[in-house]
C-alpha cells in the first residue's frame, strides 16, 4: 500500500502529511512532484494544504493546470482515494472534482486554531472508522475556507451524503457560533457522489500526536488504512 | 494589437466581505449614501492577434477556463487600444 502527498511549487504541509503516514501510521509514502506524469504506482493521493502558486490569481486555480493534476483526475475517475486538505481541497474544486468554491474567510482574518467537527458520514474511505456525529478536534489554518456552493446542489450533496464534516462546538452542536469561517451550513469537508474524493479545510496530519494537542486526524488515516486494506482483500480473493 | 481590460466582480448573490469592510471604513470617515460596494480584479491582456472577433473569442476562453469562476464571479471585458 503506498500513499503519495503531491509537492506543488508553494505547498507547505507536504512535509507533515508525510510525516503523518510514515511515521505516526507507519505507511509507505512518497512525494509526487506537481510536474510527474504517472501516478499508477499509488493507492491512495494526498494534495497538502500550503500556499500553491501563492494563491495568485484564486487559491487553487493555478495549481488545478500542474501537469500532475490529469493524472490526478484519471486516478479519482478510476475510484481511487484522493484527499484534499486546506489548500488541497481549494486544488479539488477549481478542478471539478468537489463541488463549490472556497471564498475568503467572512472575518477576512487568516484563522488559525483547533476546532472541532462532527462526522456527517462514515461511508466514505475517510471516515469508515468514525462513528457517526462523533467530533473530532482537528486545527485549521485559512484566509480562504469560507465554503460556498449554490441551493440546489447543496440539496444534492446533502440528499447524496456528500457532507462529512461540519464545524461544531464540543457538545457536536453546529452553532453559528463554532463556524469560525462562515462556510455555508457550517460546511468543514465534502466528498463527491461517489465518496472517494474529499475535500476538508481542517488539518488532520496536524492532529496525529497529543504533543499537537490532539489526536484526533489518526482516525482519518487509519479508515484509509483499513479502507485500503479491505480493498486488497477483495482484489485478492 | 488590442488592448484589453478584463474585469471580474464578485457577484451579486456572493458576500464580499472586503467589500463590506471598506464601504464600513468610508462610512466610517464620512462618506454618506454608498449603497453598494464590491472589490474584484482587473486584468489588462495585450494580444496579437489579427483581428477584433478573435480577440474577443479568445478573451472569452481565457476567463471561462481560469480568470474567472463562473461559480462567485461575474466578468466583463473592453477593448482599450486596437492598432493593426
Amino acid at each position: 500500500m503506498k500513499f503519495g502527498v503531491v509537492v506543488f511549487p508553494g505547498s507547505n504541509c507536504d512535509a507533515d502529511s508525510y510525516h503523518a503516514l510514515k511515521d505516526v501510521m507507519g505507511q509507505e509514502v512518497e512525494y509526487i512532484w506537481h510536474k510527474e506524469q504517472n501516478v499508477d504506482r499509488f493507492d491512495c493521493i494526498i494534495l497538502p494544504g500550503g500556499f500553491s502558486y501563492g494563491d495568485y490569481l484564486r487559491c487553487g486555480a493555478i495549481a488545478r493546470f500542474s501537469p500532475v493534476m490529469d493524472k490526478v483526475v484519471k486516478f479519482a475517475d478510476s475510484g481511487k482515494p484522493v484527499i484534499g486538505i486546506c489548500n488541497g481541497f481549494q486544488i479539488l474544486t477549481e478542478a471539478g472534482l468537489l463541488p463549490g468554491v472556497l471564498t475568503q474567510n467572512q472575518s477576512l482574518k487568516f484563522i488559525c486554531k483547533m476546532v472541532s467537527i462532527r462526522i456527517e458520514n462514515t461511508n466514505t474511505p475517510f471516515t469508515e472508522l468514525c462513528s457517526k456525529k462523533q467530533v473530532l478536534k482537528i486545527p485549521i489554518a485559512h484566509g480562504d475556507g469560507n465554503y460556498y456552493v449554490d441551493k440546489d446542489t447543496l440539496k444534492e450533496m446533502e440528499k447524496n451524503g456528500q457532507i462529512l464534516f461540519r464545524y461544531c462546538d464540543n457538545d457536536g452542536e453546529t452553532s453559528e457560533k463554532a463556524n469560525p469561517n462562515g462556510s455555508i451550513e457550517n460546511i468543514a469537508g465534502i466528498c463527491n457522489q461517489q465518496g472517494n474524493v474529499i475535500g476538508m479545510m481542517p488539518h488532520p496530519e496536524r492532529a496525529v500526536d497529543c504533543a499537537l494537542g490532539s489526536e484526533d486526524g489518526k482516525t482519518l488515516f487509519a479508515s484509509v488504512i483499513h479502507y485500503l486494506e479491505r480493498s486488497s482483500v477483495y482484489d485478492s480473493l | 494589437m488590442f488592448k484589453v481590460k478584463i474585469h471580474v466582480v464578485p457577484k451579486k448573490s456572493i458576500a464580499d466581505p472586503q467589500g463590506s469592510a471598506v464601504k464600513d471604513a468610508l462610512g466610517t470617515i464620512g462618506f454618506s449614501g454608498i449603497e453598494e460596494l464590491r472589490i474584484g480584479k482587473i486584468v489588462e491582456i495585450k494580444l496579437d492577434v489579427s483581428n477584433r472577433k478573435n480577440a474577443e473569442i479568445m478573451i472569452e476562453e481565457m476567463c471561462e477556463k481560469l480568470i474567472v469562476n463562473p461559480l462567485i464571479e461575474e466578468y466583463s471585458f473592453e477593448f482599450v487600444e486596437e492598432s493593426i
